[in-house]
């Protein structure tokens, strides 16, 4: 199987620039100072190339409408706030290859004539900050970043790395530009859109590590190619991160096509101590939870729609029968209850309803009604929340009512099958 | 307030680099935290009131308020890592430091927190120290990495 992304992990010294041109790298660049702006976007949509940070929208297009936009001051923001639980694979990018998200940065940079760039890594990745501050400095020394790059006159780009301070919703766009600011990360209403109005209300192009990494390829070797490793809608490679209960945990990058069955078992080695699968919860905290039965499905955009699934981000968290439904929905809604930045009334006070809730579960003292209230609170949320952060709670939520309505009773009947819950006030109610 | 006027001799005094400028202070502290006199002080320097500032700062789970341990010790309980056994980890940490969570030891070496995902999904459960990771742990190993720390290895 051929790498895109992680072809150079552990092959060269992440933060030395020369190690990553005599690798291949920059000639993305190079060939794109060469090319109109225009067939460079094109390359990029035929490429089939969607957001890789978790909202899968279009690269290509979003770039050529933003490229049409023409307003002076334009900024290139990288997302590496990567607090999806689950997700570790823009940290590997970051850590390993850091030239290819800045060199994908600085090809965009070139095609919008933006001058200023902006990297937003997490504040609990401050080892990997120290990493890829040190490859930009490298890359100016060397020209590759600066004033006239590449000896092309007034080619200039600078990029920045800011720190994150522990918030999740800095991961959503607007939150995370407000954070650059110097604000607290809450989100803003859209429209207006960042390609209109981002960073200091001007022109804004932002994308994730992984979907900016994969830029320089897509130049240097032609969108058609990369397409083709994918399906017919999906192109490219995805890094995939396998974690919670399977043998070989790890970050594994893989044509898209590959089901989550040949992930999960051939790769993943499958589930240790010879116990079985109860689910996997695909994506993210915010994604959905499935059995088994779905696990023939192809890891493509249009696939996981057709069954109601969305990729996400490309966590893989696998659960094994030892653990128990609700005590997982109670651990995942505990983060969202945490994590709502406070903004919107649904969001913050729909996730502590839900939590005191799902807690009559555990305890023994929910009845029928409490899982009507929470399918009620679930459709509050996806109505009424302000951003994506509450409008997908009801998603795990839902799904893993949907799948397991039965241990949910079981709970109302005072059982837990798999002896997690305490039980502790059973028959009180 | 040395540190401080150090730190912001570095960068340029606008609002915008509030939260960096305030990361930096934090972990040069001692105490893994931020006194009111430095954060008035910040505050004053950026042109900006002092409760603007703690706004700002306390929408962010890493700024602490009060003296903390000189090592943050972070424990994840995120999916991942619940699945895998992080409260097991939990209770082996409290009762190696005879500390709960959110309590600092009284050596004023460790205080112990719960974190949401810091990405080491790959070596569940895992905690955080610093800046450092450690994951897939026994018994021996935890006290083996604590007494790094006790020791002044690290």
């Amino acid at each position: 199987m051929e790498k895109i992304l992680s072809a150079r992990f552990g092959k060269i010294t992440p933060d030395n620039v020369m190690e990553y041109v005599e690798a291949g790298g920059y000639e993305g660049l190079k060939k794109a100072l060469n090319m109109d702006p225009v067939d460079t976007i094109n390359e990029i949509i035929t490429s089939k190339l969607y957001g890789r940070g978790g909202a899968s929208y279009p690269t290509g297009p979003k770039w050529l409408k933003a490229y049409d936009i023409k307003r002076e001051t334009r900024y290139m923001i990288c997302n590496a706030d990567e607090g999806e639980p689950g997700t570790f694979k823009d940290k590997h990018i970051l850590a390993e290859d850091p030239f290819q998200l800045i060199e994908g940065m600085t090809i965009g940079a070139y095609l919008m004539g933006s001058k200023e760039g902006f990297i937003y890594i997490r504040g609990e990745y401050l080892g990997i900050q120290k990493i890829v501050r040190s490859a930009i400095k490298n890359a100016e020394e060397k020209g590759y970043l600066g004033k006239n790059i590449l000896g092309r006159e007034g080619f200039d780009f600078n990029i920045t790395v800011v720190s994150g301070a522990g918030a999740y919703i800095c991961g959503e766009n607007t939150a995370l530009i407000e954070s650059i600011e110097g604000k607290a990360g809450r989100p803003r209403v859209k429209p207006p859109y960042l390609s209109h109005c981002g960073l200091y209300q001007q022109p804004t192009i932002l994308n994730n590590v992984e979907t900016y990494s994969c830029i320089p390829w897509i130049v240097k070797d032609g969108g058609a190619h990369f397409a083709s490793f994918g399906t017919e809608v999906s192109g490219g490679t995805k890094l995939m991160c396998l974690s919670g209960n399977v043998k070989n945990k790890g970050v594994y990058e893989i044509p898209f096509g590959m089901t989550l069955r040949e992930l999960i078992y051939d790769l993943g080695g499958g589930i240790p101590n010879d116990k079985k699968l109860k689910f996997v919860h695909l994506g993210g905290q915010s994604g959905s939870c499935f059995p088994e039965s779905y696990l023939d499905t192809k890891i493509c955009y249009d696939d996981l729609k057709k069954n109601k699934i969305a990729l996400g981000s490309g966590a893989v968290v696998c659960v094994d029968e030892s653990n128990c439904v609700v005590d997982y929905l109670r651990n995942t809604m505990d983060f969202f209850e945490e994590e709502s930045c406070g903004k919107c009334i649904p969001c913050r006070e729909g996730t502590y309803r839900i939590v005191q809730i799902v807690d009559k579960f555990i305890e023994g003292t929910a009845t029928m009604l409490d899982l009507e209230k929470l399918r009620s609170l679930a459709s509050t949320l996806k109505i009424a929340s302000f951003c994506g952060l509450g409008q997908s709670v009801p998603i795990p939520l839902l799904s893993l009512i949907n799948h397991f309505e039965d241990e949910f009773i079981e709970h109302i009947n005072g059982e837990c099958r798999a002896n997690v819950c305490q039980m502790n006030r059973k028959g009180e109610k | 307030m040395d540190t401080v006027k150090e730190v912001m001799t570095k960068y340029e005094k606008t609002q915008n680099n509030l939260i960096q400028i305030m990361l930096e202070v934090q972990e040069l502290s001692g105490t893994n935290s931020l006194s009111y006199e430095e954060v008035d002080y910040v505050a004053k320097e950026l042109g900006m009131t002092s409760s603007k500032v703690y706004g700002v700062l306390s929408f962010y789970a890493m700024f602490g308020f009060e003296p903390r341990g000189k090592h943050l010790i972070e424990v994840c309980k995120s999916a991942p890592c619940h699945v895998t056994g992080a409260k097991n980890l939990l209770k082996m940490i409290e009762d190696e430091l005879a500390i709960k969570v959110g309590e600092t030891t009284k050596d004023n070496m460790f205080t112990l927190l719960q974190s949401p995902c810091f990405g080491a999904c790959d070596i569940s459960p895992a905690i955080k120290i610093g800046e450092k990771v450690y994951g897939n742990l026994t018994q021996e190993k935890l006290s083996e990495v604590l007494n790094l720390y006790k020791g002044g290895q690290l």
